[in-house]
């Protein structure tokens, strides 16, 4: 990075940043129960009523750090998605690697309650092996021998699968207990229903694992984006690399998913206006698209939440709506 | 040079059978009979073949089977011919038109319009008449096919089939994304999913009365136009130079195609994949004549959504499973069979 770059890394981080804090600032003072920015000071420094201590680190402050996460985990696994793909259409939601760890999650509902306690860290495992499972049969379908994989049947062929496993999603959960039903459809629309510590408990070792492995990756990521041989000619394993990669992409995005529910085009956007704020090199690029899905996901949900109180409009169908014009502008520019 | 010639014209020669057509379209219909048959018969109470007959034939209301069948079952399992027909030949209709073999009311946004416009009459109290229901979800389909041809045609050089797809792929979600945020805003999201994910379990003769009609007329239309339709699945070009006014033949095939997906989703929710799954087997069946294709895929779109929804309500009895997801099932190994073959064409 010469030194122009480096100062407009530094200034898109730290303005995403700023705009992060800015994001969670409002989320707190908005909706039912909210607190006003100098209630919100008072809490903070530890001389909150017990009301503003409740409704800060109770309510407020899980749900807050679930959507911030998820949003972050499932960006930077758009981002890693589309540069091995090399496809800019490539997001987790639309690859179906949602619907699979949809359909594992139902799965695990059918067999074992929402109650228990120990649910909430044996679900992102199975939310990943669904994820897994799918990742791998998309892959395996648009691989032709000689030709490799092509980008756009790959989004063909992961929008057709994600229907077949969102029917098969459906079909299980009219078996569902009437309770367990309305869970499964409010995680099939999106809605972070994680709003506990425990959730953020279940969801931050993920992210604190993989996210450091993504950013000493970023120089793979880099070369991977170019031609097969010239990143086999700087000493590249490719068939490793890729996989691995898919790997942890496939792993950040079902754990995401598993406590905020099936989001699609966060993964999209993200990584697509953190490339044309600081370019494609991944060193830059991969923090500020963290930073920038985190804002995406908790303001989707702050928006969410404002419009219907005290239920609220899944996340999911707000970041959509955002999210669907944006990836249509995308398919008519190219 | 005379044999290159004479091989071109060979190539574009229209490839039918009209024996086989002819005996695969009566076949179809003994087969549609037989599943309707058999549709009625199985279930909670399970009748037999000659009751079937019976009642239909010679209603006598004292009888309780009797009542079964003629209010319950039959309209039923004729809301399933009615929307499998309209899928099956809406989707024929497109795949021709547009060149595209993976167009499907379902795929390319028609079916999610529809549903949309289902959430605002809901929400809204729009019309309690089944026939302004019908109207509304007839815009509905009317404004995704405008997005996504919409975008098709913004792009210099058009959509690929593929990117057009991808195009429905984004519309739908938006479109049904709305749909269901209206649905929770107005706290009538169960209403709604009894009336997408019911399929065709709640059909009364009343909405018959008013969908089998428009069906007709739309299928009518479409054997009608079928010969231009054939001319026009060779090409723009070559259909403008056969003297075709291919805009005219396209607007009116396209309202056909709105008219059929609005009808059939205001009765039976949004359904994907008949339309894309029954014309390639149809296809593969009579050839490339749209004259036959539209008939069989008509005939055969009717018998593949009485029989999934018979699997649909018995598979789990007493739940109703969604028939769309039956289909969905069906149909997109089939799909992905399509994108993996026609991957290099498409694209």
């Amino acid at each position: 990075m010469n030194a122009q770059q480096v100062k407009r890394f530094r200034i898109t981080v730290i303005t995403a940043a700023m705009l992060l804090v800015l994001a969670i600032i409002i989320s707190i003072g908005t909706g039912y129960a909210s607190l006003t920015p100098g209630e919100l000071f008072r809490t903070i420094i530890g001389k909150g009523t017990q009301r503003e201590n409740l409704i800060l680190f109770q309510f407020r402050m899980p749900r807050i750090f679930v959507a911030v996460l998820a949003g972050m985990g499932l960006a930077v696994s758009g981002a890693i998605l589309q540069s091995i793909t090399k496809n800019p259409l490539s997001d987790p939601g639309i690859l179906g690697i949602n619907a699979g760890a949809g359909l594992m999650i139902v799965v695990y509902i059918m067999f074992f309650s929402v109650e228990s306690t120990s649910f909430l860290y044996i679900l992102p495992l199975f939310a990943l092996a669904g994820g897994m499972v799918t990742a791998a049969i998309i892959y395996v379908m648009s691989y032709i021998k000689g030709e490799g994989v092509e980008p756009t049947r790959l989004v063909l062929i992961g929008v057709g699968l994600a229907a077949a496993l969102y029917g098969a999603t459906l079909v299980l959960s009219t078996r569902l207990e009437m309770e367990d039903h309305a869970f499964m459809a409010n995680w099939m629309a999106g809605r972070i229903w994680g709003d506990d510590w425990i959730f953020v408990l279940s969801l931050a070792p993920w992210i604190l694992i993989l996210f450091p492995i993504v950013f000493m990756k970023a120089n793979v990521l880099n070369t991977l984006t170019l031609h097969e041989n010239v990143s086999i000619g700087v000493g590249v394993n490719i068939g490793k690399e890729r996989i691995l990669l898919i790997i942890i992409a496939v792993a950040l995005a079902s754990a995401s998913v598993a406590v905020s529910g099936g989001i699609a085009f966060v993964g999209l956007m993200a990584p697509h206006i953190s490339r044309s704020l600081v370019g494609p090199r991944h060193q830059a690029f991969v923090p500020v698209t963290a930073l920038l899905g985190g804002i995406l996901l908790l303001t989707a949900d702050t928006i969410g939440r404002v419009i219907l109180d005290p239920s609220g409009i899944p996340a999911g169908i707000i970041v959509t709506i955002i999210g669907a014009p944006y990836f249509m502008y995308l398919l008519a520019k190219k | 040079m005379f044999k290159t010639k004479t091989k071109v014209i060979k190539d574009v020669k229209v490839y039918s059978r009209p024996e086989v057509g002819l005996t695969i379209l009566l076949l179809g219909c003994l087969l549609l009979l037989l599943s309707i048959g058999l549709a009625i018969s199985v279930g909670a109470a399970k009748i037999d073949f000659r009751t079937v007959w019976e009642a239909i034939f010679n209603y006598d209301s004292s009888r309780e089977t009797d009542r079964i069948i003629v209010s319950l079952r039959l309209p039923r399992e004729l809301g399933a011919a009615v929307v499998g027909a309209a899928f099956a030949v809406s989707g024929a209709i497109m795949q021709g038109m547009t060149r595209n073999p993976l167009a499907d009311p379902g795929l390319l946004g028609l079916n999610a319009g529809a549903s949309l416009a289902l959430a605002c009459v809901f929400a809204f109290n729009l019309g309690s008449s089944y026939f302004t229901v019908m109207l509304l979800s007839f815009v509905g389909a009317g404004v995704g096919a405008l997005l996504v041809f919409g975008l098709g045609s913004m792009t210099r050089g058009g959509l690929s089939p593929i990117r057009i797809t991808l195009a429905g792929a984004a519309v739908s979600a938006l479109l049904s994304s709305l749909g269901e945020g209206v649905a929770i805003y107005y706290k009538l999201s169960q209403d709604l999913a009894f009336w997408t994910a019911g399929g065709v379990s709640g059909t009364n003769w009343t909405q018959l009365k008013i969908i089998v009609p428009v069906a007709l007329v739309g299928i009518l239309i479409s054997i009608m136009l079928s010969r231009q339709l054939t001319i026009l699945s060779f090409g723009e070009d070559l259909a403008k130079s056969l003297g075709q006014r291919t805009l005219l033949t396209k607007t009116i095939l396209m309202t056909v195609v709105l008219i059929l997906a609005g009808a059939a989703v205001s009765l039976a929710g949004a359904i994907a994949f008949v339309g894309l799954l029954v014309p390639h087997i149809v296809r593969f069946l009579v050839g490339t004549d749209y004259r036959w294709i539209i008939p069989c895929s008509a005939v055969f779109g009717s018998v593949l959504l009485v029989l999934a929804d018979t699997f649909a309500r018995t598979v789990n009895a007493p739940y109703e499973t969604p028939v769309g997801a039956v289909v969905a099932m069906v149909g997109v190994p089939f799909f992905l069979y399509l994108a993996r073959k026609g991957g290099r064409k498409l694209s």
